[in-house]
């Protein structure tokens, strides 16, 4: 498309907010001003609001090697359609992202795709095993910038002082913890608590998680190098960050729209929808949270977006694995549980899913200012559309979402990718 | 009422009502042929994941004598292990039309799960540390027929945090008006004893003197693989229900066990088979108990509010 | 509308426990075995009576008949009460008691519950009232009253020692919706 114009939107941005129509032209921001005009296509943008796409810094795309539950083409329509114009893919793949050929074809993926830029994350240790170091240098030369062993924590604290210590030598990475340690949560299936007691399921306590902040808070530093915590689900949590960034360290924390809007409460019919690590916990778990997404001490809202083939979720609870859907809720969840009950403002809620990930993965072209000169990176929503969530109605594989059946409100209606539009009027252009 | 997953779905009427019924089907057992009817053409599958032969026999009897016909899917191992998952097992065995599964299962919650699957009604045989609803009516029935439950005093003596048995004598318990002490090392607790309605007791001298019934719970010995407590031998000099401790007991205590005991761990061998135990009425009480629940939710359809 | 009065239940009983006697030769080896509840109340009745006149003791039994009907399933079916016979029944006459004979259904229930207690030497039927409308080829052998009704109406007994107040018996018309009309008591 040589030009098109998205007209009649609420232009908001790190900038501020104006109300403005966007020209859009050979994958660049062209003109950002009221009533611009154009002979070639409008994008029809009255009622939405016009925001630099969301990039989630935390999405199970499961290729290779889980294909029946997602691949990287099905996660990236997902992800176009939540409004991300970026990802970062988890490495917990078979084989993992611990080596340049694996990562090489998975980045080769997302630009065939061409719905979202895929960009990958790396493993911390081989095969994620916790004991020799990945081949940290290499990745980062295709690209890496996120080194994680998610899906597992680095249990030994002399390995991930030396993983800290090695990406000290590589400018910009961060190392991301998964913060559970195994020892305390093994066997766990929900958060231990009132209900996990209650209805007989062993629990993962939040001392599992944050015993491994408190650790890997002291060991950055020790060694200086930026450590981002993933999902983070835990009041004590979102304390301890705090008082990291109080001392000046380079922390850095997201979460999942279900920690600030779902409890362990869910669980009670045991229903393996609400089965997640770390688990879902107590209603001041999620006020903590919300208090930390409101005050900064959380960087960015990450959808752990992590599709399961139907069949393993219809199984008993402690059977089923762990996992949610999050990349087409999130914008929605969002909006529904912080925007409208006025914990964030709507432009503190994009710093979250779109400017401020974008920084902590080093995007340069995400997340930007909308200005002349940008590359076209943008999510064009309707904050005030209610729509109910139906699993089949989604363009991911699988069906595993713990929101169905709710009703929200705030709806992508389209989302631009460099310059393609490739979600238009809310369904996918390709 | 379709299912009866745990004693969550009865409140004190229908708990009552089917330890009512049950009395019937206790004078049924006695009789020379002890068989009625009642369900004949009702067809009852019996999935059982974890071997259990007691109360698969007990559940079995008591749907034989209901006249019904039985299936029975004892899962070994190797049926497991060739993948048949628990939903295909479900949907095999309701394609051969099946009124009611009784399920036992290793993972708290599968009955629940097997519940959204299937049209029959389905019965809780144990799941995980969950719930044990028929396990908790025959303790009651037992109990009730020696002593009245409202105000009696109940001691769950033993590894409560992973005990479904415990859970369901809670709240059977409490709905019939007994006040429940559990007495346990703290780390054979439940983690979390909010909502719970009852006292604990980390020192069951303390407490032996003074309580009516003790109900004593199976020592699982994998538990010490889990560093959850030292020795046997320790657990049972602190929660073993010894000779010793026994004759602290007032003098018309009575005794029960869920069974299978270990006799000379949680229970001493003479007070296990003496007279005031009261375990081998409770396993006949069993099959009158699952008699019961069996015609509620296939007979008569409105016996249980 | 009422169509018995206790003057004509307690004749209609003495005549029963004659015919019961009568017909068995003396009542050496009858039991008289009634079903909740009412049925149970007519039995006691009935071997008071004969206690006086023929100087003997008939034994009485309760039976339930719940696990033994034919609509399990159908509708809501609570026992009423324990089955309780108190003599062997294998060899004897069962004079079986109820309170109104109407489908028949009750009564075949009530004998495969008999044939679990034992095999008597002949079962025998007594009710108060016999309506009409079998669906079973049962038949009374001792009749209170003969009383042709239509299917829609509803027979109601009512006895001192289970419903309080006098005994009488009443024919309701019931409404399509349940209700009752026409419900005039003794």
């Amino acid at each position: 498309m040589p030009e098109y114009l998205i007209k009649g939107g609420r232009v908001i941005d790190a900038t501020g907010e104006r109300t403005a129509d966007v020209l859009v032209r050979d994958g660049k921001v062209a003109d950002v001003a009221p009533d611009l005009q154009t002979t070639e296509d409008v994008i029809e943008a009255r009622g939405c609001i016009v925001s630099p796409g969301f990039v989630d810094l935390h999405v199970h795309l499961r290729e290779p090697g889980d294909e029946e539950a997602e691949t990287i083409e099905t996660g990236t329509r997902a992800a176009a359609r939540g409004g991300f114009t970026a990802v970062v893919a988890m490495p917990n793949t078979r084989p993992a992202l611990d080596d340049a050929a694996v990562v090489s074809s998975v980045l080769a993926l997302g630009k065939e795709a061409g719905l979202c830029d895929v960009v990958s994350s790396g493993c911390i240790t081989v095969a994620r095993a916790g004991e020799q170091l990945a081949p940290m240098g290499e990745l980062y030369a295709l690209g890496v910038r996120i080194f994680t062993d998610d899906g597992f924590c680095v249990a030994s604290a002399g390995v991930m002082r030396r993983a800290l210590e090695y990406a000290a030598s590589l400018p910009g990475a961060i190392v991301a913890q998964h913060a559970e340690d195994e020892t305390l949560a093994a066997g766990g299936h929900m958060h231990e608590g009132a209900w996990s007691s209650r209805l007989g399921i062993p629990g993962r306590p939040s001392v599992a998680e944050t015993v491994i902040v408190a650790r890997d808070i002291e060991l950055c530093e020790v060694t200086g190098t930026p450590v981002h915590f993933l999902h983070c689900s835990a009041a004590g949590t979102v304390a301890l960050v705090r008082a990291a960034k109080a001392r000046g360290l380079p922390v850095s924390a997201e979460c999942a729209p279900h920690h600030f809007s779902l409890t362990d409460e869910c669980c009670e019919g045991f229903d393996p929808q609400f089965k997640v690590h770390p688990p879902l916990r107590t209603q001041a778990d999620v006020e903590a949270i919300r208090e930390g997404l409101a005050d900064g001490t959380i960087d960015a809202i990450a959808t752990d977006h992590a599709p399961h083939t139907p069949e393993s979720k219809e199984r008993p609870f402690e059977e089923a694995p762990p996992g949610m859907l999050g990349l087409e809720t999130a914008l929605a969840v969002t909006i529904t549980e912080l925007v409208e009950p006025g914990t964030l403002t709507l432009s503190d809620a994009l710093a979250l899913l779109s400017w401020r990930p974008a920084r902590l993965a080093g995007l340069e072209a995400h997340g930007r200012p909308i200005v002349p000169d940008a590359p076209a990176n943008l999510t064009i929503f309707d904050p005030g559309h209610e729509w109910v969530v139906e699993p089949g109605g989604l363009a991911s594989r699988a069906r595993n979402t713990p929101f169905a059946g709710r009703t929200l409100r705030g709806k992508v209606r389209h989302t631009v990718l460099n310059g393609d539009v490739v979600v238009r009027d809310g369904a996918a252009t390709r | 009422m379709k299912h009866l997953l745990s004693i969550d779905d009865l409140d004190v009427e229908s708990l009552t009502d089917l330890l009512d019924l049950s009395e019937h089907f206790v004078a049924v057992n006695q009789r020379d042929i002890p068989k009625v009817p009642a369900l004949r053409g009702k067809v009852v599958a019996s999935l059982f994941y974890e071997d259990s032969t007691r109360t698969r026999l007990s559940f079995e009897t008591a749907a034989k004598r209901l006249s019904c016909d039985v299936m029975t899917f004892s899962v070994s191992q190797s049926s497991v292990k060739k993948g048949e998952s628990l939903l295909d097992t479900v949907q095999t065995i309701e394609a051969m039309g099946i009124d009611a599964i009784v399920i036992r299962h290793p993972a708290a919650g599968a009955p629940h799960r097997v519940a959204e699957w299937t049209d029959a009604s389905v019965i809780n045989a144990g799941d995980g540390r969950h719930a044990h609803p028929t396990q908790a009516l025959l303790d009651a029935l037992t109990l009730r027929r020696h002593r009245e439950l409202n105000g009696l005093r109940v001691a769950i003596v033993g590894d409560v945090r992973h005990s479904r048995v415990a859970r369901s004598n809670v709240k059977a318990l409490d709905l019939l008006g007994a006040d429940v002490t559990l007495v346990a090392p703290p780390t054979l607790l439940p983690e979390s004893l909010e909502g719970w309605p009852v006292q604990v007791s980390h020192d069951f001298d303390d407490v032996i003197s003074e309580v009516d019934v003790v109900m004593l719970l199976r020592m699982q010995f994998e538990r010490q693989g889990e560093a959850l407590f030292p020795t046997v031998r320790e657990y049972t000099a602190r929660y073993g229900l010894t000779e010793a401790r026994a004759e602290r007991l007032k003098p018309d205590a009575l005794i029960m066990h869920p069974g299978p005991m270990n006799r000379g761990v949680e229970v001493a061998a003479s007070v296990a088979d003496g007279p005031a135990s009261l375990v081998t009425e409770q396993v006949a009480n069993g099959v009158a108990v699952r008699m019961a629940v069996l015609f509620s939710l296939l007979g008569s359809g409105a016996t249980i509010a | 509308m009422s169509v018995l009065d206790a003057g004509d239940l307690r004749r209609a009983q003495t005549r029963i426990a004659h015919e019961i006697v009568e017909r068995n030769r003396g009542a050496a080896d009858v039991v008289l075995v009634g079903l909740y509840t009412r049925g149970l109340a007519i039995a006691r009745r009935l071997t008071a009576a004969i206690a006086e006149f023929e100087d003997l003791d008939v034994p009485v039994g309760a039976l339930d008949v719940s696990f033994y009907r034919d609509d399990i399933g159908l509708r809501a079916v609570t026992p009423t009460g324990p089955t309780e016979v108190p003599v062997d029944i294998t060899g004897r006459v069962v004079v079986l008691v109820d309170d109104v004979l109407y489908t028949g259904r009750t009564v075949r229930a009530a004998m495969d519950a008999l044939t679990e207690l034992g095999r008597p030497r002949a079962i025998q039927l007594a009710v108060l009232v016999d309506r009409g409308h079998r669906e079973l080829p049962i038949r009374p052998d001792f009749v209170g009253k003969n009383l042709p009704t239509r299917i829609g109406e509803d027979v109601r007994v009512r006895l001192h020692e289970v419903d309080g107040g006098l005994d009488s018996v009443e024919l309701r018309a019931e409404t399509i919706d349940g209700g009752e009309e026409g419900m005039v008591p003794a």
